[in-house]
């Protein structure tokens, strides 16, 4: 003690304790501090949002606007948070090859590290949905009895009971979910991408979303019954019973009707 | 009689046909064709050569054997495969069809290669006998039934004729009223008129009944909706069939509310049955983009931007809506029933 209070008087002292209140003030913030709603993703830095801006700027305000604040073309960006970025750029629909009825899903465009830094400058545009945690779209902490009646009652009609996907209206179809990642569906939920309504955090919570996609997850599995045909239902199944049942049905026919030589 | 020779018997049902045979019409078409009769038969392999045959049977043989693996192909997946996995099962299903498949397969092909390659294959032919009796035997049996008549005074008993008459006419009737009756389980149709919707019922999520606040449905959201105390019904399947509702969320400058149906939407927030009006399947596949609500069955289109009026398919009334508003603590909630019958037409919809 006697050590420490011959050092009081030094000239470095003020420097030392200000440095110590400012760690100590730190590490309390870090404890106290509620946690980031984004925990799995890094958190967007200055450097990320400028960073993602040049991106944004160089591929995208073509049609978005040179600050996303949409054209006659393309719709504003402010708001739609880093999810839709996320699920948008991360399928490769975005940036869109051509126009049609439907933005296709083809190869990702972008780095992992650059759709971060593009959805950190959406993000920084306004208030939306973020990205959603590991944990959140873990198929394994969700319950696939619940997600069967979700789904049968939220998304079966367009993608299908087993999620393999359907024709809607003029060139515009649902896509099948058994090749997107579980992180993507939470987005596609969250954000509602071009046809697809939205279910925010109320409508389907986020542990419904996670029984959704624990059950899609448990379709993957192979079927007891065999050949799928693709699970499109009636018309591979009519295509399969006609023309191969029906067909053996006729060879038949024709092997027991003819005389043996 | 013939000009042919097939050098073995032919029936003789062939001889009218072949009485006029070589006539020939104005065009060069004989007026009757001839009856080729039966070919000549010609001798298998397997009747000349004892080798083929010998090969005949043995190919019966395998057949037969593939029968038997077949079967104990079954009987092993039956015992020995576990269930448990789906791909266990997927397992134990191939084994058990193929198994029962090749079972039957392998005596239906050998019983077929067998009768075809080695038992007999000459033409044989049974004449067909007419159908009708000899005039005697016709005579005696008439006669029979006359006199039975006579004897039992039928032509003076007429009550009797009526209660036979009476009872085979009313029998029917314990066939057709189960079968017509049980066609619908009540025939009360006034009950297609009214849902389990009434003022003040809050809007909740199917199926977990939570209730749901206006503040919650963003713009672009659809929520499948039932009444929040829908568990309360007697039949709560059948209340539910007529009380689901789609709850859309459109930007209020897209909405084109019908005159009339200013006040039934809140802050773009509309509700309109599920259930479509052309056979009643739930429609429920929308476009956030378009506005549209497509029906699965028979590809009904509905504009839900403009009072769900039909704008393509075979549905011939926009889908009813559910007019609603918000309580005191900022849940949706229904303003009254639907203000007419849901689902399809019947004849007495508008009595």
């Amino acid at each position: 003690m006697k050590a420490l209070a011959a050092r009081r008087q030094d000239r470095r002292a003020p420097l030392v304790l200000l440095l110590l209140a400012l760690l100590l003030t730190g590490a309390v913030y870090a404890v106290v501090a509620p946690p980031s709603a984004d925990a799995s993703a890094p958190a967007a830095t200055g450097d990320d949002v400028e960073t993602g801006r040049q991106i944004f700027q160089a591929n995208c305000s073509t049609c978005h606007g040179p600050n996303a604040e949409g054209t006659e073309w393309a719709p504003s960006l402010v708001g739609v948070g880093a999810a839709a970025v996320d699920f948008q750029v991360g399928t490769g629909r975005m940036p869109m090859q051509n126009s049609g009825p439907q933005v296709l899903a083809k190869d990702v465009q972008f780095t992992d590290e650059q759709i971060t830094q593009l959805a950190a400058y959406v993000a920084s545009l306004g208030a939306g949905p973020a990205i959603p945690t590991e944990e959140q779209v873990d198929p394994a902490g969700g319950d696939p009895a619940n997600g069967l009646s979700l789904f049968r009652t939220n998304c079966a009609m367009c993608h299908n009971a087993v999620g393999a996907g359907g024709a809607l209206s003029e060139g515009k179809f649902a896509p099948a979910l058994l090749e997107t990642s579980p992180e993507h569906i939470y987005e596609a939920m969250l954000t509602g991408p071009q046809s697809m309504p939205v279910f925010n955090e109320a409508t389907l919570t986020s542990q419904e979303k996670q029984d959704i996609i624990a059950y899609i997850e448990a379709q993957k599995e192979p079927s007891p019954g065999g050949l799928e045909l693709g699970s499109l239902g009636p018309v591979s199944e009519g295509v399969w019973a006609w023309v191969v049942g029906i067909g053996l049905l006729i060879a038949f026919s024709v092997w027991i009707g003819a005389k043996s030589s | 009689m013939s000009t042919h020779d097939h050098g073995h018997d032919r029936p003789q049902g062939d001889v009218a046909l072949r009485g006029a045979g070589g006539t020939v019409g104005a065009a060069g078409v004989p007026a009757r064709f001839e009856d080729p009769g039966l070919e000549p038969h010609r001798p298998r392999r397997s009747d000349l050569d004892p080798k083929a045959a010998k090969r005949a049977e043995r190919q019966t043989v395998v057949l037969f054997g593939v029968s038997i693996l077949g079967t104990i192909v079954f009987l092993a997946g039956y015992f020995l495969l576990p269930l448990g996995s789906s791909e266990a099962i997927l397992r134990s299903n191939l084994a058990l069809g193929l198994g029962l498949a090749f079972a039957l397969l392998g005596i239906g092909t050998a019983a077929v290669h067998w009768a075809k390659s080695l038992m007999s294959d000459h033409e044989v032919v049974d004449e067909r006998h007419p159908v009708q009796s000899s005039p005697e035997v016709r005579e005696i049996a008439v006669k029979a039934l006359q006199d039975g008549v006579a004897d039992a005074n039928v032509g003076r008993r007429g009550v009797l004729k009526g209660a036979l008459a009476g009872s085979l006419a009313l029998f029917p009737l314990t066939i057709a009223v189960p079968l017509i009756g049980e066609l619908g389980e009540d025939w009360d149709v006034s009950k297609f008129k009214h849902t389990w919707w009434k003022a003040g019922t809050r809007l909740a999520t199917d199926p977990d009944a939570r209730p749901i606040k206006a503040s919650d449905v963003t713009i672009g959201s659809v929520v499948h909706v039932i009444p929040e105390d829908l568990e309360e019904a007697e039949h709560v399947l059948d209340e539910k069939a007529k009380a689901i509702v789609l709850l859309i969320r459109l930007d209020e400058r897209d909405l084109k509310p019908l005159p009339g149906r200013e006040g039934w939407a809140y802050q773009g927030i509309v509700a309109y049955s599920k259930v479509c009006t052309h056979v009643g399947c739930p429609v429920a596949l929308y476009e956030q983009q378009t506005h549209h609500l497509l029906c699965p069955c028979h590809q009904s289109t509905f504009d839900v931007s403009e009072g769900a009026k039909v704008v393509f398919g075979p549905a011939k009334r926009p889908l009813p809506q559910l007019p609603i508003e918000v309580d005191s603590e900022g849940y949706l909630v229904a303003q009254s029933d639907f203000t007419e019958p849901v689902g399809p037409s019947f004849w007495e919809r508008l009595k």
